[in-house]
């Protein structure tokens, strides 16, 4: 995900020797046997070889980014609070932990990362898990430290980072397991049941021995008792817990067909008369034993594949101690110790400036696009990011106290009270019970009064044959499908409820920063010669400000002058000598305090200039030669995805932590209605805005969103959706995670939901219909057990198909999707 | 015919000796990762 960063340059038809990507044209070696898209790919290879471990690259697949070594040290792994947190001691003075890996996805990946213990001597095992990019490494710690273990890693080309949820994926896997054991045994129970009445059914056209017939009954009965006590059992404790909570839930029917369906069965197999059952009743069991598995499996990939992104959060904190500087994890960190925070990196706890002025860019915490200058005394928070140049701060507030876990704090509280959504199918347990039990009991009373023989038989026939197998079959299902093609599609969906949710039209608020807009500085107007980009571009060169940044993107291709002398002012822009002359590149406040002559034609341009741009002037020289304005791209597909979402009834609104004037000048742009694009809004106020639009509209409430300060509000909507590249609470908290750029997604999602639902109605009448005629052909005395067992897993089976081949999210193209 | 007296129990003492090699399997873990001791064979 966050490895798939593209090269700046422009590629070229050359294939890099290790990852197989284009090689940008910068980095052509001429007349080299071997070219590498970058230098990572370089040392990998060099290693690969040094190793003879070539046959890595007969190996079909490839990697799809290029392979960047970090070169970090890593030295943080080795300290004491991470061995706590992660490192487990195993006998004979080994540790074990379990690392996640950034850039694992395939064959080679598995090869290369299992022979590390031949790489680093001191390892001893080093097993991967391609699906979830986790390796377990065991390793003796007297012989290799976990930092050079790290570091190996790092130079193949998979950047590791400490896994959090251990004790939560063992949970997991025994969850797993039991299910998986509960699955096989109710599978085989049942192909055994259904075999004996094969015998049974074929034996009564042919009459068969009484004798025989009265041994398979008993056969049948006997292997169907551990079905019920062992993988039937969940049902019972499942309509049980909904008995003690008052909360209706589909087990609750399921329970009381099969409790009558196996004791009925017992008595008529003791009895040796009238029909048994238990073939119907052991292939129930399984069949929904097989779906919640397959229903759970999908919603958790979703799930994982969100949070496993989590890992990649900056872990470490560069700490100042006695002039010498070292590495510690984030969570060691205390008030008074002193941060070397450099130009390009988070801050890892909230502090103060005591040395050094730079901007910070805080778009994470407040959605503010433009970054705003720090010195001295003033306040910096922990996850925004330092743009321009080496501060060192005091630490105030670090871990919980801080800022952003105050924000993180409010996120879960709002995920809390977010109410339970109930299924639809859930819903209709209730009265679907109760419906089934009256008309049970009103066929026992009026045939008994009927003095029929059969009164008893046919309201347990009639219970038997109305176990809403199907019915309880019909959403998972349904919703299982839709995510898996969903997750394939680019959207990963952590519940089925925000899928029923978005089928109706509601209204979606969308954050400006990083969800419409790129959320990164491009070059927009440029009013100048040709001769002066590359002087530009050299004196840009060196600075990490996302300005800077702009300029390079948009001039890829330009070649760079030659620079003696440069400096950084800060709050102002860059100066130095590039060729010769003096030039100087800041805004219009910097440049003009030192220029006497602005050109009339360059001023009546500015003039002109949307005053939401960011302006920049260039003066060569003592004269102002060149303008250019840069700002915050709206994503291409936006306008286009929003006004599908107005045509098929969303509301569109827009909220975003920028300045007013930007956000209503975008808002202008995109076709927003006037009082729906609001700006200025802290992450408090979203917060808010959503819980009073959910309050006030009775609608849906979508929102959308890439940052922290977008998560409080995420978690607090109806339907919180988080956006490609965005931050990790966000990803935490929506209920669907987008791993494609742009908003074409949504226009899917909400087309997607609202089939799915469609599809989910259709299975719940087509269940519902095979319960109407086993009703009434049981009311009504004629339901054989052969019928019985035809018409119960016919039911499923329909579901099962209706849902696999529905079109849900298969189609390829979001525009023509409306059916 | 009545072979079936014998035969029967023994064929559920037999699918019962599969059901238990089944949960042992689950039970050490074989079906945790069902993708990578694939791709593994490959470079053996």
């Amino acid at each position: 995900m966050s490895t798939a960063i593209t090269p700046a340059a422009v590629a070229t038809d050359a294939l890099c020797a290790h990852c197989g990507l284009p090689v940008p044209e910068g980095l052509l070696e001429d007349g080299a046997e071997r070219q590498f898209c970058c230098s990572g790919c370089h040392t990998a290879f060099g290693i690969l070889h040094a190793h003879g471990l070539d046959s890595y690259y007969g190996f079909a697949e490839r990697r799809e980014a290029p392979v960047r070594a970090s070169g970090r040290s890593y030295d943080e792994f080795d300290h004491p609070a991470f061995a706590k947190l992660y490192v487990t001691a195993l006998p004979n003075s080994l540790s074990r932990t379990e690392l996640y890996l950034e850039g694992v996805h395939c064959a080679s990946c598995v090869w290369l990362v299992e022979r590390v213990p031949l790489l680093v001597p001191g390892v001893l095992r080093a097993e991967l898990d391609v699906r979830r990019s986790l390796a377990v490494i065991e390793w003796d710690i007297a012989t290799v430290p976990l930092s050079r273990i790290a570091q190996s890693f790092d130079t193949l080309g998979y950047p590791p980072h400490p896994f959090r949820g251990v004790a939560r994926a063992d949970m997991r896997k025994r969850e797993d397991r039991a299910m998986l054991v509960r699955i096989g045994i109710a599978g085989a129970i049942a192909i055994n049941v259904m075999l004996a009445a094969l015998a049974l059914y074929a034996g009564e056209l042919n009459t068969m021995d009484a004798g025989f017939t009265r041994f398979f009954r008993w056969v049948s009965f006997a292997i169907t008792i551990p079905a019920f006590i062992w993988p039937g059992r969940v049902f019972f404790t499942g309509a049980w817990a909904s008995l003690r909570a008052r909360a209706l839930h589909m087990d609750l029917p399921i329970a009381i067909a099969l409790a009558a369906g196996f004791v009925r069965g017992a008595m008529n197999t003791i009895t040796n008369s009238g029909p048994i059952y238990f073939d119907g009743l052991a292939l129930l069991i399984f069949a929904l034993l097989v779906g919640r598995f397959l229903q759970q499996r999908g919603q958790r990939m979703a799930v994982d594949a969100a949070e496993e992104l989590h890992a990649i959060a900056p872990t470490t904190a560069r700490i100042i101690e006695n002039d010498v500087s070292r590495d510690i994890p984030s969570e060691a960190l205390l008030p008074g110790m002193l941060l070397d925070v450099r130009a390009g990196e988070s801050f890892p706890a909230d502090g103060v400036v005591i040395h050094g002025h730079s901007s910070v860019n805080a778009a994470l915490l407040t959605g503010e696009s433009r970054p705003a200058s720090v010195t001295v005394g003033q306040m910096v928070y922990a996850g925004t990011l330092n743009v321009a140049s080496p501060l060192r701060v005091a630490v105030e507030q670090a871990g919980e106290t801080s800022r952003i876990a105050n924000l993180m704090r409010q996120v879960e509280d709002s995920a809390k009270r977010r109410a339970p959504i109930v299924q639809m199918a859930n819903r209709m347990a209730g009265l679907f019970t109760a419906i089934v039990l009256a008309v049970a009991a009103g066929t026992f009373v009026i045939k008994s009064q009927l003095s029929s023989a059969h009164a008893l038989d046919d309201a347990i026939a009639l219970l038997i044959v109305t176990c809403p197998c199907a019915l309880a079959l019909a959403t998972p299902l349904a919703i299982t499908v839709a995510v898996a093609r969903a997750a394939r599609r680019g959207m990963l969906i952590k519940g089925g409820d925000a899928l029923e949710l978005l089928a109706t039209p509601g209204i979606i608020v969308l954050d400006k920063t990083g969800t419409i807009t790129e959320g990164r500085i491009t070059l927009s107007v440029w009013h100048g010669p040709d001769w002066v980009k590359p002087l530009v571009l050299a004196l840009e060169e060196g600075s990490s400000h996302p300005l800077a940044d702009g300029f390079r993107r948009a001039w890829p291709d330009v070649p760079t002058a030659t620079v003696s002398a440069s400096r950084h002012i800060a709050g102002g822009g860059l100066e130095g000598t590039v060729d010769g002359h003096m030039v100087r590149i800041g805004s219009p406040r910097f440049i003009q305090e030192s220029t006497v002559h602005v050109d009339v034609s360059l001023q009546r341009v500015m003039n002109d200039l949307d005053h939401t741009m960011t302006l920049v002037q260039v003066a060569i020289d003592g004269v102002i030669v060149a303008i250019a304005g840069l700002s915050d791209r709206v994503r291409d597909d936006a306008l286009d995805s929003l006004q599908q979402l107005r045509g098929r009834g969303w509301r569109t609104v827009m909220l975003s932590g920028d300045a007013q004037d930007v956000v209503a000048s975008v808002g202008r742009a995109l076709a927003f209605e006037a009082q729906d694009s609001i700006g200025a809004v802290s992450p408090e106020d979203k917060l808010a805005f959503v819980e009073r639009l959910k309050a006030t509209s009775g609608r849906t409430v979508v929102m959308v969103g890439d940052g922290v300060n977008d998560a409080a509000a995420i978690a607090a909507a109806h339907v919180g959706i988080g956006v490609h590249g965005g931050a990790e609470a966000c990803l935490a908290t929506a209920d669907i995670y987008l791993t494609r750029p742009g908003l074409g997604a949504l226009v899917e999602l909400t087309d997607g939901s609202r089939r799915t639902l469609r599809v989910i109605r259709r299975n719940i009448a087509l269940s519902i219909g095979y319960n109407l005629v086993g009703a009434s052909l049981a009311v009504f005395g004629l339901l054989t057990p052969l019928i019985a067992a035809i018409l119960m897993p016919t039911s499923s089976i329909t579901v099962v198909l209706g849902s696999w081949y529905s079109t849900t999210f298969a189609r390829p193209t979001t525009t023509e999707s409306i059916s | 015919m009545s072979v079936i007296y014998l035969v029967l129990p023994l064929a559920i003492i037999i699918v019962g000796g599969a059901v238990l090699a089944f949960v042992w399997s689950a039970k050490s873990g074989q079906y945790d990762d069902l993708e990578t001791p694939a791709v593994r064979v490959l470079h053996d």
